[in-house]
């Protein structure tokens, strides 16, 4: 069977042209962002400042400063989580073809909580300081960082693991993934109840996800972990499109569903447990951004991932900015503003129903 | 032959579902498997294309064994049309694009592009390219995922009770496309289906099963009413109506 005597249509061109286009918008919208989040704060740089700083041109030693050792870093955090937490979800809702799906769905969320708030009853990491701009600190924050971590790889291998067992099916993994989401905040819980006030607070400080809390050593773990995943995850975007049309027809495309399913589930669970375990639990994100670039963009993973990337970060800078802001001289922690973001825009998407 | 299927038996949970299956198709040959509910159609057809292990038994595409090969091997010389319709959000024209993704390396090419535009005008869908697929009409959609597998550029295609759940009008839209692809690029293609008077009428073989085994196959105008009645314990007769055999049950 062979088809030779085609040609691309017009129109199809013009379809594909805009959603570069809209993906490139996104990006430009991104890289100006970037400029106003870091020109924005307790003091307020200009924006010409900050457009030099950032190409090495000196401004002033205090603006330099500032920008590079404080802002910046929160600024990359907050994109690179973004990113990351918006592919992993728009990942997890493909292959676990549930609009659902995200760390939460699979309680990687609630193992990493688990695991903070272990550190801090077992381990003890939650002695907690009190600094002068009302913070408080975790005084061992890589033994919490590293617990949470190690809980939510052990509630991602578990899935694998009852997966293997039962068949690699959305419907395994999302009611495995939601068991163990129960039974680490019982776990919690449990831990909480025997707290001590000092360390009941640090358990629900670290819960509040904080894009300051990263220095440029932990970005750049977590920058590696969300590249190579998303580069991963953009390879195999014509998987993603074939799982969407049912598991036998992937496979009738030559598609291993079982084996991306469980990679991609690996990754993206391991991608949020670098990304929680470092800045705390952010939530929201991964389960709303995926479905505004679906709206926007369509469902075709060749465009959709690209542009929960770029969503993802823009959202999450924009949030982080707003946190810093909107009670100056407090800082909010960002998880707060999505939650609360986050929560009105997916009822309205749900109400205004899906649109490509 | 296209296609050689040898002492295939398949066992699920210690039930053997299909057993010592054995049939040959032809290029330009399009065979119809027939036979109650649950006897093991669709576990044949997944058996053919490797998305399930025979325990025993060959599968021959074109001299290559099925069973040896690579998925997206496969996937380059047998489509599949599966029973269950899609959910998937796309447009008609990347629906189709998608049955390209066993030739595409890493993007998507001006020949795949071209390739989906004219299967996509042969199917007369030119004027849906750029629908979204669940805005269709089930036949239309039927359309759509038969034109995924031709894009393929398969050598065998096989098809999943492909009119189940379509009006009369459809059924005979998708039965005729189905008969014109196999003819004019001479193909194999293996269709299940429940209609016995629309399979007899656009089928060159028949394959009847019957708890796992085959009962009987043959040329589409060799089928008896006795081998019906054997075969679903229902007494039927043949009549022929403008040349085309016609079953009515006798009762």
């Amino acid at each position: 069977m062979h088809f030779s005597d085609g040609e691309v249509p017009a129109e199809y061109r013009r379809y594909i042209g805009w959603k570069v286009t809209l993906i490139i918008i996104v990006a430009v919208l991104l890289a100006l962002m970037i400029v106003v989040a870091i020109s924005m704060g307790a003091a307020n740089i200009p924006i010409s400042s900050v457009a030099k700083s950032l190409v090495g041109m000196t401004v002033s030693k205090r603006f330099d400063i500032i920008i590079w050792n404080i802002r910046l870093p929160q600024v990359l955090s907050a994109i690179v989580a973004g990113a990351g937490l918006a592919v992993a979800g728009a990942v997890m809702q493909s292959i676990l073809r549930n609009p659902l799906g995200s760390p939460f769905t699979l309680g990687i969320s609630h193992a990493a909580a688990f695991g903070a708030a272990f550190s801090v009853m077992v381990l003890d990491s939650g002695i907690m300081t009190s600094a002068l701009a009302d913070t408080v600190n975790i005084t061992n924050p890589y033994i919490t960082t590293g617990a949470a971590f190690i809980f939510s790889l052990t509630a991602a291998g578990v899935i694998v693991a009852v997966s293997r067992m039962r068949g690699a099916t959305p419907e395994v993994m999302i009611l495995t993934g939601v068991a163990l989401g129960a039974m680490f905040t019982a776990g919690t819980m449990f831990l909480q109840f025997f707290a001590d006030d000092v360390q009941l607070a640090a358990m629900v400080f670290w819960t509040f996800g904080d894009t300051a809390r990263a220095s440029w050593s932990e970005l750049g773990i977590i920058s590696v972990v969300t590249l190579i995943s998303s580069i991963y995850f953009l390879a195999n975007g014509w998987n993603y499109n074939a799982i969407d049309a049912g598991d036998e027809t992937a496979k009738g495309l030559g598609v291993r569903v079982e084996r991306v399913r469980m990679v991609g589930m690996l990754l993206a669970s391991m991608l949020t447990a670098v990304i929680i375990a470092f800045l705390g639990i952010i939530g929201f994100v991964g389960l709303v951004v995926p479905h505004i670039a679906r709206r926007l963009i369509g469902s075709d993973h060749r465009f959709l991932l690209p542009a929960s990337i770029l969503g993802g970060g823009l959202l999450l800078l924009i949030s982080d900015t707003v946190a810093r802001l909107i009670l100056a001289p407090h800082v909010l922690p960002v998880s707060v503003l999505t939650a609360f973001m986050g929560a009105p825009v997916f009822i309205f998407l749900i109400i205004k129903g899906q649109r490509r | 032959m296209i296609l050689t299927v040898s002492g295939v038996n398949f066992t699920y949970s210690g039930h053997s579902v299909l057993s010592e299956v054995n049939f040959q198709l032809a290029g330009g040959e399009l065979l119809a498997i027939l036979g109650p509910n649950g006897v093991g159609k669709t576990t044949l057809l997944k058996c053919i294309n490797a998305i399930h292990r025979p325990s025993h038994g060959a599968v021959m595409v074109e001299g290559r064994d099925v069973l040896g090969m690579r998925p997206n091997e496969i996937a380059l010389g047998i489509g599949y049309v599966a029973q269950k319709s899609e959910t998937a959000r796309l447009t008609v024209f990347d629906a189709i694009l998608m049955g390209r993704k066993p030739h595409i390396r890493w993007k998507v090419g001006e020949n795949d592009l071209r390739i989906v535009d004219s299967a996509i005008r042969r199917l007369h869908l030119d004027n849906l390219s750029l629908r979204y697929i669940d805005q269709l009409s089930g036949g239309e959609l039927q359309k759509v995922v038969i034109a995924r597998a031709m894009v393929q550029e398969p050598r065998l295609l096989l098809l999943d009770e492909p009119t189940s759940s379509l009006d009369l009008k459809s059924q005979i839209d998708i039965l005729t496309m189905i008969r014109r692809v196999v003819d004019e690029h001479m193909i194999g293609a293996i269709m299940t289906m429940h209609d016995l008077n629309t399979a007899l009428r656009y089928a060159d073989k028949v394959l009847f099963l019957k708890d796992g085994t085959i009962h009987s196959k043959g040329s589409a105008c060799d089928v008896t009413s006795e081998m019906i009645e054997e075969v679903y314990g229902l007494p039927v007769h043949i009549h022929h109506v403008h040349g085309h055999p016609l079953i009515v049950p006798a009762a």
